[in-house]
């Protein structure tokens, strides 16, 4: 060892070498950072826990909204984000051992390991820019708004779109045409939209509807003949909404769209499979905490609700505003905590790339000790120690 | 370049290759331990749905978990053990003092609003 003596005399104790805990001015003051860091990721993850609290049984369950891996697709609960979680453990551990090897002032030591230490960092940003791309996307079922008011997030195997046959030409497509590309983006737009019919009668339906309750409202005071007419209108109007409730009650499972040049294609989609209801938020019939709605039923419901030709039913995945998991909060902190992490992990990368380059050029070297690998290594832990209450609190619980 | 006017604390924690061989094996048995803690974790989170009635008990494992995980990764990892008792304490206490404070306080009154919302609507 080739430090200095630390014992006492009232000239060092009071002229101001002395650090009553041992320890150098800048891993202090690290720590004190941490603390206050700290406490600001405490104070987000207690809004959170306030927040869901509130909120009851409304809030999305961590399993059944993180249940996917790339190239394997769903069914797969927490998988990702355990090994996201080992990333970052293993990362953690080849930091403390570039400071270990730097209290023996092993320099190709520190080097090696501290870039083990920055490529794990980058392969967890990685992670969570996938993380977030799934979670803004969505499944490709989303969230149904039913027809009793109540919301409900939907479970299972979606079944594959094979092609749209367009039954009623449009500005590019001509009858009988196939279409092959961009299935599903087309599918969820035209939900979103509410362009997703039971039938081609049911839209011609909807327009004569419209064009009757148009005729109606038109002022023909004095216009001889007008009274006669509306009565007829009316006439009209009611066996057209006989009809209507006719086709609505006949189950549908795929239905057909107005695509975006106009023209009406029959979806050809193969059926899916274990299909569940799980209700968020509480209408007349189906409620929050009630049992979750299965197989045909909900086969019924669902693509009932889609296939109302009525728009804002259905939301796919997630933005500020709103998303298909839950509450419009959850989002909102979901983008939050592990963004503000995920800039965390970000800076603490950076950070190590830069303290790497200083290690490569034998600035610490010089100076006898590599404390400066303590310090971003104390940060570059706290990135850890933080995602393993996030992993628990947002993701677990 | 060694300046007499202050005191390189950080040379008192260099150590030799005999200390370091000790040293790393206890970083690799934590290492197994926080990994295996993690696969435990998402075993019950993947198995034990929160309908189920053993919940509430999976609940509590989860947060006990996860301090044991942050007390390795602060106490080891962060060598916040090796460091002086009250440098631990300075860290510690005021953190724990105003985080356990706002946890109840916080957690209590949502429950209460949280009731609100259920009688009186959102």
């Amino acid at each position: 060892m080739a430090g200095h003596a630390v014992e006492l005399d009232s000239k060092t104790l009071w002229g101001g070498k002395e650090s009553p805990f041992s320890t150098s001015y800048g891993k202090l003051m690290m720590w004190f950072f941490l603390v206050s860091d700290a406490l600001t990721f405490t104070g987000l993850l207690i809004a959170y826990g306030y927040t869901r609290h509130s909120a009851q049984d409304a809030w999305p369950i961590g399993e059944e909204t993180f249940n996917s891996m790339p190239f394997l697709g769903h069914g797969y609960p927490l998988l990702y984000v355990a090994l996201m979680t080992f990333i970052l453990i293993v990362s953690s551990v080849t930091m403390v051992l570039a400071v270990e090897a730097g209290h023996r002032m092993d320099k190709s030591g520190v080097i090696k390991w501290m870039i083990a230490t920055i490529i794990g960092g980058f392969f967890f940003v990685g992670s969570q820019a996938w993380e977030w791309s799934h979670f803004i996307h969505g499944s490709e079922f989303g969230k149904i708004e039913l027809a009793d008011g109540s919301q409900a997030i939907v479970k299972g195997h979606f079944g594959e779109i094979e092609s749209f046959t367009v039954l009623k030409e449009g500005k590019h497509l001509k009858k009988g045409e196939i279409v092959k590309s961009d299935l599903l983006h087309q599918f969820q737009h035209a939900a979103e939209t509410g362009k997703i019919f039971r039938s081609e009668a049911m839209i011609s339906n909807l327009n004569n509807q419209r064009n009757i309750i148009a005729a109606l409202k038109k002022d023909t005071t004095g216009v001889p003949g007008s009274a006669e007419k509306a009565i007829s209108l009316k006439a009209n109007l009611i066996s057209l909404e006989k009809e209507l409730a006719l086709i609505k009650s006949k189950p549908v499972t795929a239905g057909v769209l107005i695509l975006h040049d106009g023209s009406i294609a029959k979806i050809n989609k193969k059926s899916d499979e274990h299909l569940m209801l799980v209700t968020k938020k509480s209408g007349n019939t189906f409620k929050v905490g009630g049992e979750p709605i299965k197989d045909k039923k909900a086969e019924e419901l669902y693509y009932g609700a889609l296939t109302e030709g009525t728009a804002n039913k259905v939301v796919y995945g997630a933005n500020l505003k709103q998303n298909e998991y839950g509450p419009q909060q959850y989002g909102q902190f979901f983008f939050f905590i592990t963004g503000f992490h995920g800039f965390h992990v970000f800076s603490g990368v950076v950070i190590n790339i830069i303290i790497c380059i200083g290690v490569v050029l034998g600035t610490y070297h010089k100076r006898g000790h590599y404390e400066m690998i303590e310090k971003t290594g104390l940060y570059w832990h706290f990135v850890d120690l933080v995602w393993v209450f996030v992993f628990t609190f947002f993701y677990l619980i | 370049m060694l300046r007499d006017d202050l005191i390189e604390y950080s040379l008192n924690s260099h150590h030799s290759e005999e200390a370091g061989k000790k040293i790393r094996k206890k970083i690799f048995l934590v290492t197994i331990l926080l990994t295996s803690i993690t696969i435990v974790e998402v075993l019950l989170g993947a198995f034990i749905h929160q309908s189920s009635s053993m919940w509430a008990f999976v609940k509590w494992t989860f947060v006990a978990l996860t301090i044991l995980k942050a007390g390795y990764i602060v106490m080891v990892f962060m060598h916040l053990g090796d460091e002086k008792k009250w440098m631990r304490n300075v860290i510690l206490v005021p953190y724990f003092l105003f985080v356990a404070y706002l946890i109840f306080i916080a957690l209590w009154e949502a429950l209460e609003v949280g009731n609100a919302f259920a009688t009186y609507g959102n």
